[in-house]
């Protein structure tokens, strides 16, 4: 008797419509649902009990992409791990006030140079300040210029990768050729060269790295949308009148986001480690605002007389990167539930 | 057949789309494709044209032409597309694009590769709103529900909420269509829609779409390979072949009276109950490429009546009375004893 279970299962639906929203519907809709009501037990297929019913009707299962994704993930070990501990370095840098007495510029030329001890956790450098505090400050910067750089980078490259796929032709051959230039161009020279035109600012540091790292999402970006564009649901939103720009924002933007995602986290990872060669090499933030690279710079003359001022900014290094690394390659998994192997 | 032909055709009504002579050609490495070689076609207000013919005969193109969605950058296209007294192919294409959806929908064969794979079904009808009207995204949801509803979907707010992989085949079949009526659009064009659906759902779709053309006052463009699923379901018929109509009446025109060894094949390769036949009767060999047609009427090299001018000649799509046109050199009381003699009579 499909007539009647699907008879049914409308006046469910009315009913708990009824239930859910409020009064404008209510009248015509209470009619509806006395009648429902009414109904004899002819209405339920035999055997059902009526709650039981309204339960299992009630019961339709939501899992989007994004759960699915996110199962995916969770079966990742080391991403998960990388997960928790970076998001305590993140915490930490940003709660560093809390987390020590001492400000990262706050000298004291009567202790420089000591090792680690309980008052100074990660020793002292030359002008005796804290390097447990530059280290936590120095990780704000970096994480910031991490962020930063992958973020505006993703959208530049998602942008010019999305057009040259979209559009093909001439259009996709010149953006190409523009990304080719940018990928065959010596870039720390460039970025050294940048850093001297622009300034040694975090917010020029930002502008400049951003620069060299668009290309990789663009070539990502322009593959997917190669294939994509050529897909029924695409010709589908053209057919209802969508205009392109609609269509490569809203209706394939978010059939990308999964190799997106995945190569601006790998993006945070390699900015970090450009912005420490940078600062390493004395182009980037410059002291006294600590940096993990310009911490790594300044104690470079010590690294044999006080190691622990050249290990411990770059553990943290090390670490923050590995752990990016590791969720990029957990996120890989998440949204390709067809890839085999672990990448590793 | 020129346009005055086509326009005698089938139920009474005004004139909404109009095709003349429209050719499409898509330049290839191997040759020029001639997809559509001179179709003249005429939907009339509230009326249902169904498209019939094999893969690779033109009809889809043929439509999706129609819509703008060949664009005159992929293909050589020429005729006229007369759609409410303006020809659809002079048109620039912002004017064209708000014509989809507005006034012209489609609706694909596949519903599942149709809709967005990562897009809420409420979203996604939502979207064919806001891509046309100024409206927010909360007035386009209620109007999403509502929609779903209309199209039989139980549950439409909690199913608005759901991704097409979550609904079955008939569902998304049915979003589609919402998606499709969001703009009360005044021509349907449905490629195929029941081809990728089980038997039984097929008629539900069928009936859907036939409730909503009421519904809506719509004009429904029905393409299918089919002639069993338009039997019921159209007012007047075009048969194609190789790109070209070969075949054009009304409904008992073709069902009752066809005049073309084409349709005769079609309408003997139909299974029906209670017919003493063991066997259906498939047409021999394939459809000619569309690159390297056969001189003269395209079907010659497959038709078991061809004589002296089928190879030389292409055969004009010609009326033999007010509403019924075919292209073929045979005679018309030839053609007469033909059918009633060897092709299986309906119903």
């Amino acid at each position: 008797m499909p007539d009647a279970t699907e008879e049914f299962q409308r006046r469910q639906a009315l009913k708990e419509e009824a239930k859910a929203e409020g009064s404008l519907h209510d009248i015509p809709l209470q009619r509806e649902v006395a009648a429902a009501a009414d109904v004899p037990g002819a209405q339920l297929p035999p055997g059902v009990d009526r709650e039981l019913a309204d339960a299992a009707g009630a019961g339709i299962v939501i899992a989007s992409q994004r759960e699915l994704a996110w199962r995916r993930f969770k079966k990742h070990k080391a991403a998960m791990v990388s997960g928790v501990v970076l998001i305590i370095i993140i915490i930490g840098s940003l709660a560093a006030p809390l987390l020590t007495s001492y400000t990262f510029s706050e000298t004291d030329v009567t202790s420089p140079l000591q090792g680690p001890s309980m008052k100074h956790y990660f020793g002292t450098d030359t002008l005796g300040r804290d390097a447990f505090t530059r280290v936590l400050y120095g990780g704000r910067i970096s994480l910031l210029v991490g962020f930063a750089v992958a973020i505006i980078a993703t959208v530049i490259g998602a942008t010019i990768g999305a057009i040259a796929g979209y559009y093909g032709g001439w259009l996709d051959n010149l953006l190409m050729r523009v990304t080719d230039l940018f990928l065959s161009v010596p870039f720390l020279v460039v970025l050294i060269l940048g850093s001297l035109l622009l300034g040694p600012g975090v917010l020029d540091t930002v502008i400049i790295l951003s620069l060299f790292f668009w290309m990789y999402d663009a070539r990502i970006v322009r593959g997917i949308y190669l294939s994509m564009k050529e897909k029924e649901f695409v010709e589908a939103a053209r057919a209802s009148g969508a205009s392109n720009r609609r269509i490569i924002f809203r209706e394939m933007l978010p059939n990308a986001m999964g190799p997106i995602i995945v190569a601006s986290t790998l993006a945070v990872a390699a900015a970090i480690l450009t912005e420490s060669v940078l600062s390493f090499l004395g182009y980037g933030i410059q002291p006294p605002t600590p940096t993990w690279g310009n911490l790594l710079d300044d104690a470079r003359n010590l690294a044999v007389s006080a190691p622990w001022l050249i290990l411990f900014p770059g553990i943290a290094i090390l670490i923050t990167v590995l752990c990016v690394n590791y969720i990029g390659d957990g996120l890989r998994d998440a949204f390709d539930p067809q890839g085999q192997g672990k990448s590793l | 057949m020129t346009a005055q032909a086509a326009r005698d055709v089938g139920v009474t009504g005004a004139m909404l789309l109009e095709l003349d002579s429209l050719n499409v050609r898509f330049p290839t490495e191997d040759g020029v494709v001639r997809a559509v070689g001179g179709v003249s076609l005429a939907v009339r207000e509230g009326e249902t044209l169904g498209v019939v013919g094999e893969s690779g005969s033109g009809k889809s193109v043929t439509f999706l032409t129609v819509l703008g969605l060949v664009t005159k950058a992929q293909a050589d296209i020429s005729g006229t597309i007369d759609f409410r007294g303006q020809d659809l192919l002079q048109q620039p294409e912002d004017e064209l694009r708000s014509i989809r959806g507005n006034d012209i929908a489609m609706i694909f064969q596949d519903p599942l590769t149709a809709l967005n794979p990562v897009l809420r079904v409420g979203d996604q009808i939502a979207e064919v709103f806001l891509a046309h009207q100024k409206m927010s995204k909360a007035e386009a949801m209620a109007q999403s529900v509502e929609l779903l509803d209309l199209v039989g979907i139980p549950k439409p707010k909690e199913r608005s909420r759901q991704y097409p992989h979550e609904f079955s085949g008939g569902m998304r079949q049915r979003a589609m269509i919402a998606m499709a009526l969001a703009l009360k659009p005044a021509l349907l064009i449905a490629d195929e829609p029941t081809t990728a659906l089980d038997v039984t759902v097929q008629a539900q779709i069928l009936e859907l779409i036939d409730r909503m053309k009421d519904e809506f006052g719509m004009s429904v463009v029905l393409i299918t390979h089919d002639l069993g699923v338009v039997a019921e379901h159209c007012d007047s018929i075009a048969v194609m072949y190789a790109g070209k109509v070969i075949e054009y009446g009304d409904r008992d025109d073709i069902y009752y009276r066809s005049e073309h060894p084409y349709t005769w094949g079609l309408l003997n390769s139909i299974p029906r109950l209670g017919e003493g036949a063991d066997r259906l009767e498939p047409i021999r060999g394939l459809p000619p490429s569309l690159i390297n047609l056969p001189p003269g009427c395209s079907f010659h090299p497959r038709c078991p009546y061809r004589f002296e001018p089928c190879d030389k000649e292409i055969p004009a799509l010609l009326p033999s009375d007010g509403h019924h046109a075919s292209a073929c050199h045979l005679p018309l009381e030839e053609k007469q004893r033909i059918f009633s003699e060897r092709v299986v009579a309906t119903g």
